[in-house]
């Protein structure tokens, strides 16, 4: 699982620096998207990855650790998702706005507010 | 979109998928749900409402604006938040109340913040609704 | 208990809902802003009287003990950040009564900015500020950068002008890539030793068995931050954006955001990431001489004043991370004497910008000229920040340069010393360059002899004057009695420098 793991974190980092290489606008915020996707499952590998037991301690008020995973990370990712929600919109709508005051969405033509 | 089902089945959908949205509110106490989830459910009986009949007539049956709520939301979520430093707790420290109601539980501010949380989901998911609408 | 410590966070909140349900009524929103933002400073001079009386405050957020709920935390340094964001808060409450109004000689002020919630964004701007520089808890610190962006990036687009998209459009990108390495920072160090509490990783930090794991885990966040305080290859994004928006945006932004990040930085190098200062703050020597001597060289290039300013903000980061680099008592509190001058001073040219566009109608400087003779008062407010970012005696830039370069001196590190020596005359060029053009130069256009333009005090300027007069008394105050504001910054370089009271404060102070 772990490895697993690794390998689709791997491949969604890398997919998102692919999309970043790429001259649409578009592409470039899938590859955000996609940044911010791995970056929540790295995160999520760091509690721990074991299945099939609830986060709760034992009556007795003990704890086994050998059968749940850590429950912060996931509490954080969940805030990391929800800004990542908030985020996402804003670039879509930003987009738009863009690609209807400009017509376009090439990259290369972002250079307006670079001329001296 | 100009659709007969459609449009009738959402005067019926409304109030039901309203209804829901604050059973998930008040359950997401102790069990799943919550007031994220709840202002989503609410935002959408609204969105489904907008596609069927269009924003102005959507605007009418909704007669305050949807920063209303959010400023609303904002200001519970605050409140319960500051409500520890009135008791000499620090701030933001979860304070629950000795009676326990029927169906609320006890009056806490985890709640109070919950349904803050609910008013800005809903707020903020129609007017973002309403402004995509209104550009088509 | 200590109210006082989350006042900062929890009142721009309140400021922006007031603003936010005032947004029909411009006229009341802005006296509401104003009165808010006396408020606003109030509580930020009583948190800094209190942590020079009391010492580091602390409350944890919702009761839970240190190390597993929130820790907020008001030590010298974050209450002095605290004390000039309020500070700047004011004085752009004060210039945004006159910059936000409609006036006949700049059409991109136009007052629906206003309707979409410039005053309630810029205070919950505050409060992502504040949240940041008062949190004890690294994922905390994440979810008040991701309040502070968020509201500053709808206010660089708020326009929506093609030029404002495009810069918003880098800035955000950019940012959000910044974010994604402070998670990934975020994500190893919990692996590393399973805390996020600042005091607590101190600790725990030094147990880790695989210290070059750790190294690696201070570079994510030296880039994360590095791109947040737009240091040496990390800055482009920052002269691409700073001068879209309008001036009072553009100031605050000038001000305050770059040092959010240089905060961070200095916060983490020297509470968390010091187990291998041989190289991580060799590395940001380098970059901090690069930073320096690129920026400067970038503004020398340029004509626009926003851009030249936008250059040497660059520039003055290199001097605060020099501080940080050089890691002395001394050059901390340098640095932190620098942020101190920079900011008003940095956010106060800008204002002056602001203001040259309105009289002088451009922002290029080639395109006005004249300025001294019909307004010298102006000139001479140009001159005090301008000369003082220079680092001329006996303004505040020549104390913090004084302090940090002196440091560098002390540890023998004369190459540094020899760039920041020239990076200061080259800025000195830069600021000539903008005297020369916009003030002495005779007026190439036909702006002013066409009608009689409003002066500095007339009705519609006045309050933008009053916000730039206000800036530079106190860069002449720093100037002409540093010694306070230094015993202070020197206080805040101890308290960092020996992060143990910190660490004992937080992790034993549950109340």
């Amino acid at each position: 699982m772990l490895i697993l793991l690794a390998l689709i974190i791997g491949f969604l980092y890398a997919a998102s620096i692919y999309m970043f290489l790429r001259r649409s606008i578009m592409k470039l915020v899938l590859g955000i998207i996609f940044l911010s996707h791995a970056t929540n499952l790295l995160l999520f590998v760091t509690g721990g990855l074991r299945s099939g037991a609830p986060a709760f301690t034992n009556a007795d008020g003990t704890v086994d650790l050998s059968t749940i995973s850590d429950p912060l990370p996931q509490a954080l990712i969940l805030t990391a998702i929800v800004i990542g929600l908030g985020i996402t919109a804003f670039s879509l709508v930003l987009i738009y706005r863009f690609y209807k005051e400009t017509g376009t969405v090439d990259l290369d033509e972002l250079t307006e507010s670079d001329k001296t | 979109m100009n659709s007969v089902i459609l449009s009738t089945a959402t005067r019926v959908l409304l109030p039901i998928l309203l209804l829901f949205s604050v059973f998930i509110l008040i359950r997401g106490h102790q069990e799943p749900g919550g007031g994220f989830v709840g202002g989503l459910i609410a935002s959408m009986a609204f969105a489904l409402y907008t596609i069927a009949h269009g924003v102005a007539h959507a605007r009418q049956i909704f007669p305050l604006s949807p920063t209303v709520f959010i400023i609303t939301g904002l200001s519970f979520a605050l409140f319960s938040g500051l409500m520890g430093l009135f008791v000499g707790l620090p701030a933001f420290t979860g304070l629950w109340g000795a009676y326990e109601f029927p169906v609320l539980g006890p009056l806490s501010t985890p709640l109070l913040f919950d349904i803050g949380v609910y008013l800005v989901v809903f707020g903020a998911s129609t007017s973002i609704i309403f402004t995509l609408k209104l550009k088509e | 208990m200590n109210a006082i410590v989350i006042a900062p966070i929890v009142f721009p909140l309140i400021l922006g809902l007031i603003t936010l349900s005032l947004w029909q009524n411009r006229r009341l929103q802005e006296i509401a802003n104003l009165i808010g933002s006396f408020i606003f400073l109030l509580i930020g001079v009583l948190l800094l009287y209190q942590v020079l009386n009391e010492g580091i405050l602390v409350t944890q957020a919702g009761n839970w003990a240190a190390p597993f709920g929130i820790s907020i935390v008001a030590d010298t340094f974050s209450s002095i950040m605290v004390l000039i964001t309020v500070v700047m808060a004011f004085a752009i409450a004060i210039y945004s009564i006159s910059s936000m109004r409609k006036s006949r000689h700049i059409c991109d002020m136009t007052n629906k900015r206003q309707q979409f919630g410039y005053y309630p964004l810029l205070n919950i701007m505050y409060m992502g500020i504040n949240g940041a520089f008062l949190t004890g808890d690294l994922f905390n610190m994440y979810v008040w950068f991701e309040v502070m962006l968020i509201s500053s990036f709808i206010l660089l687009s708020l326009d929506g002008t093609k030029l404002q998209l495009e810069g918003t459009f880098k800035y955000v990108t950019i940012n959000l890539i910044s974010s994604a390495f402070f998670l990934i920072g975020v994500g190893f160090l919990y692996g590393l030793t399973g805390t996020l509490n600042m005091a607590d990783l101190a600790v725990k930090i030094h147990e880790v068995e695989n210290q070059a794991m750790v190294t690696v885990v201070a570079m994510f966040f030296l880039i994360c931050f590095g791109i947040k305080a737009a240091v040496f290859p990390l800055f482009f994004w920052l002269p691409a954006s700073y001068h879209t928006p309008p001036i009072s945006i553009s100031a605050i932004f000038a001000g305050m955001l770059t040092k959010v990040g240089v905060y961070s930085l200095i916060r983490v190098f020297t509470l968390i990431f010091i187990g291998d200062i041989g190289y991580t703050h060799t590395l940001i020597l380098w970059i901090s001489g690069f930073t320096m001597f690129v920026g400067v060289l970038g503004a020398a290039s340029q004509y626009d004043m926003r851009r030249i300013l936008s250059f040497h903000i660059i520039s003055q980061i290199g001097y605060m991370i020099m501080g940080l680099a050089l890691y002395t008592p001394l050059a901390i509190a340098g640095a932190i004497f620098y942020i101190m001058h920079h900011i008003i001073v940095k956010a106060n040219l800008f204002l002056v910008s602001g203001l040259v566009k309105r009289l002088g109608g451009s922002y290029d400087v080639r395109k006005v000229g004249g300025l001294v003779n019909t307004y010298p008062f102006l000139g001479v407010m140009f001159l005090i920040p301008a000369l003082s970012l220079a680092g001329i005696p006996p303004l505040s830039g020549f104390w913090s340069k004084l302090f940090v370069v002196k440091a560098a001196l002390d540890l023998h590190s004369y190459f540094i010393v020899f760039v920041a020596l020239l990076v200061g005359l080259l800025t000195l060029y830069s600021m000539t360059k903008i005297w020369n053009e916009a003030f002495w130069k005779n007026d190439p256009g036909k702006c002013s002899s066409e009608k009689q333009i409003p002066g500095l005090f007339a009705r519609q300027n006045v309050f933008m004057s009053v916000a730039i007069i206000m800036l530079a008394t106190i860069t002449l105050a720093i100037g002409f009695y540093p010694e306070p504001f230094f015993q202070v910054a020197d206080r805040a370089a101890t308290e960092l420098m020996n992060p143990q009271n910190y660490i004992n404060t937080v992790l034993g102070g549950v109340q």
